[in-house]
């Protein structure tokens, strides 16, 4: 009998994601230390390796590096997610092209099975090359028999220059991989994040290869059955199948911390009517319905001198709908049962559950007819797609300034907007 | 002439009518999860026929409709590839480049001699004609205005793109 086959799992991932997107079209970028910035211009969410290499942190919080990059004139842009979501995609559908299995695990990251391909090293380069030429974007390969070795191939390809950008552990020697594992941390781990890896360390488990021949029932003990799965993954015995199609959501969230400090009902409906239309638009694309309505808003809570007040109302809707309109006039209806005034709110959302597919509803008589709106809510998308979120929307939507993101430092939408493209 | 719809009727038998829907229901694998509903025994007015039927010959076109013919096909040649550009300046109009034209750039090109290129030398964008012969590169400009720039060694030139398309506005 044949062994079983090791299966090829290959981890494309971007390098440094966001950063990349916004230096394709500002060439003058290239060797400019810069990161991109969270919602509201926040924390560090990409660093250029220059910016890497004077100590930014990721995730650190913008006004905390403001010296640091005063110092080294480390740029900083406002994160500009419609470029980001196109380059994601074109991407995405470059690799495609290689397996009839992959999975887009992130904007940025994605599962290719390259199972049975007899020339691995080229295919991998392919990728990389193919990916580099048609959008710009520089990526790493990492191949593994696992989702979690392919994870930690995809890290030492990224660490090591020598790889050039691919790195095949199924190619290893035993001996190369137990000298491999040895020589990496264990917070390296697909999973393994910062808390972990100290509990860990107090059971004398500090490199991958510890983790990969600790003590099993311990482990177990300990940790429970998801390190477990890691330490069975890190054996080569896959326990994370590729998920080639995303479960439809379960429930979907907007939300939002405001650009300022919100103390008006009318503002913060306004808020809540963008939040309405696009998780709508969003059930709408996914061709289903919700069925329970959630609104939420919080005060400020790292303001502690400030009275704090954090409600949330859920209810069920009269019958399950994806209508924008219906759905706004729940949302606000729920946002004034809870407002009190003298408070003021830094986050508002809405939260769709008991979500299901359009087609496996159920009838009910006594349900008002509802095509106009139907018709309505398509023409709506139709029009948003092709010119712009927010071109139609429902009245209150956007008529109160105050709530809307902080963006002061964002890139132009280069390809997604046709007034938007870069002049040359 | 269009045929007349009585819009409205009145369902005497809704117990029928329910059961009519139910066993539907039960053969369509979409939708089995119709059960009893409460019924009422007042009358209640039911739309029996609200979408228009098509009355006459049926169109001799019909056999023959096709797609319109959509202009990203037959413009872009790789979509995952391409991305546009709009010009500045008038180095290219000798070929019918001018100002404000939208180019579309294709990365996947290997760029060649003779090509007009999008590309970047020392940090800025620029649009020209590629030369490439004996260990010369040169960019190339459609404007006797503009002396050709010769790239020199030390300097730092990348096409970005091979431009493909000019859509310039006539109306």
């Amino acid at each position: 009998m044949a062994p079983p086959k090791v299966q090829a799992l290959a981890l494309v991932d971007c390098n440094n994601f966001y950063v990349s997107c916004e230096r394709i079209f500002r060439p003058d970028l290239t060797h400019v230390p810069m990161v991109v910035l969270s919602n509201n211009d926040g924390c560090v969410v990409s660093r250029s390796n220059e910016a890497k290499a004077l100590g930014v942190k990721m995730g650190a919080p913008w006004f905390e590096c403001t010296a640091l990059a005063e110092q080294h004139g480390i740029l900083a842009m406002s994160s500009n997610y419609a470029l980001y979501a196109d380059m994601s995609n074109r991407v995405m559908n470059i690799l495609s092209e290689f397996s009839p299995r992959s999975e887009v695990y992130s904007i940025d990251e994605c599962f290719v099975d390259l199972t049975g391909t007899p020339k691995m090293r080229e295919v991998s380069y392919a990728m990389r090359d193919r990916i580099g030429m048609w959008t710009g974007m520089p990526v790493c390969v990492g191949i593994g028999p696992t989702k979690t070795l392919a994870k930690l191939a995809n890290h030492v390809a990224k660490k090591h220059p020598r790889s050039k950008g691919v790195f095949n552990y199924n190619a290893l020697s035993p001996e190369q991989k137990t000298q491999l594992l040895a020589h990496i941390s264990v917070e390296e781990v697909w999973g393994v994040g910062h808390k972990l890896t100290q509990k860990l360390a107090r059971h004398g488990v500090h490199t991958v290869q510890d983790l990969r021949v600790a003590h099993v029932p311990t482990l177990r003990a300990e940790f429970g059955v998801v390190m477990e799965k890691t330490q069975r993954e890190l054996q080569e015995v896959p326990c994370i199948e590729l998920q080639e199609i995303q479960p439809e959501r379960q429930q979907i969230i907007c939300s939002r911390s405001f650009g300022g400090m919100v103390t008006e009902l009318d503002v913060l409906k306004d808020a809540l009517s963008t939040f309405a239309a696009n998780a709508c638009a969003k059930l709408r694309a996914q061709n289903s319905h919700a069925a329970v309505i959630q609104v939420f808003l919080q005060t400020n809570r790292f303001r502690k001198e400030l009275p704090q007040y954090m409600p949330s109302l859920a209810v069920p809707l009269p019958y399950p709908t994806h209508d924008s309109l219906e759905v706004n006039r729940w949302a606000s209806c729920l946002c004034e049962r809870m407002f009190k005034p003298d408070y003021q709110y830094k986050k508002a959302g809405i939260m769709l559950s008991e979500i299901s597919p359009v087609t496996r509803r159920q009838g009910d008589l006594l349900e008002p007819e509802t095509t106009s709106n139907a018709k309505l809510m398509q023409a709506l998308d139709q029009l948003n797609q092709r010119y712009g979120r927010g071109t139609v929307k429902v009245s209150t939507q956007g008529a109160f300034k105050g709530w809307q993101m902080r963006q002061e430092r964002k890139s132009p939408n280069y390809t997604t907007c046709w007034d938007a493209i870069p002049v040359v | 002439m269009k045929p007349k719809f009585t819009r409205r009727a009145q369902c005497v038998n809704l117990k029928d009518w329910l059961f009519i829907q139910y066993i539907q229901g039960m053969s369509s694998p979409l939708d089995s999860s119709l059960s009893p509903v409460f019924v009422p025994d007042t009358p209640v007015w039911l739309d029996v026929c609200t979408w228009p039927v098509a009355a006459g010959f049926p169109s001799p076109a019909a056999d023959h409709t096709r797609k319109r013919i959509d202009l990203n096909e037959h413009l872009i040649r790789n979509k995952e590839a391409t991305f546009i550009f709009r010009v500045k300046g008038d180095s290219m109009s000798g070929i019918g480049i001018y100002e404000g034209d939208e180019l579309l750039v294709d990365r996947s090109i290997e760029a060649k001699h003779g090509n007009i290129v999008l590309a970047v030398l020392n940090n800025d964008y620029t649009v020209k004609r590629l030369y490439r012969r004996g260990g010369v590169v040169k960019l190339i400009a459609e404007n006797p205005l503009y002396p050709p720039i010769v790239v020199k060694e030390g300097e730092e030139l990348v096409i970005w793109g091979v431009v493909t398309r000019n859509l310039h506005k006539l109306y």
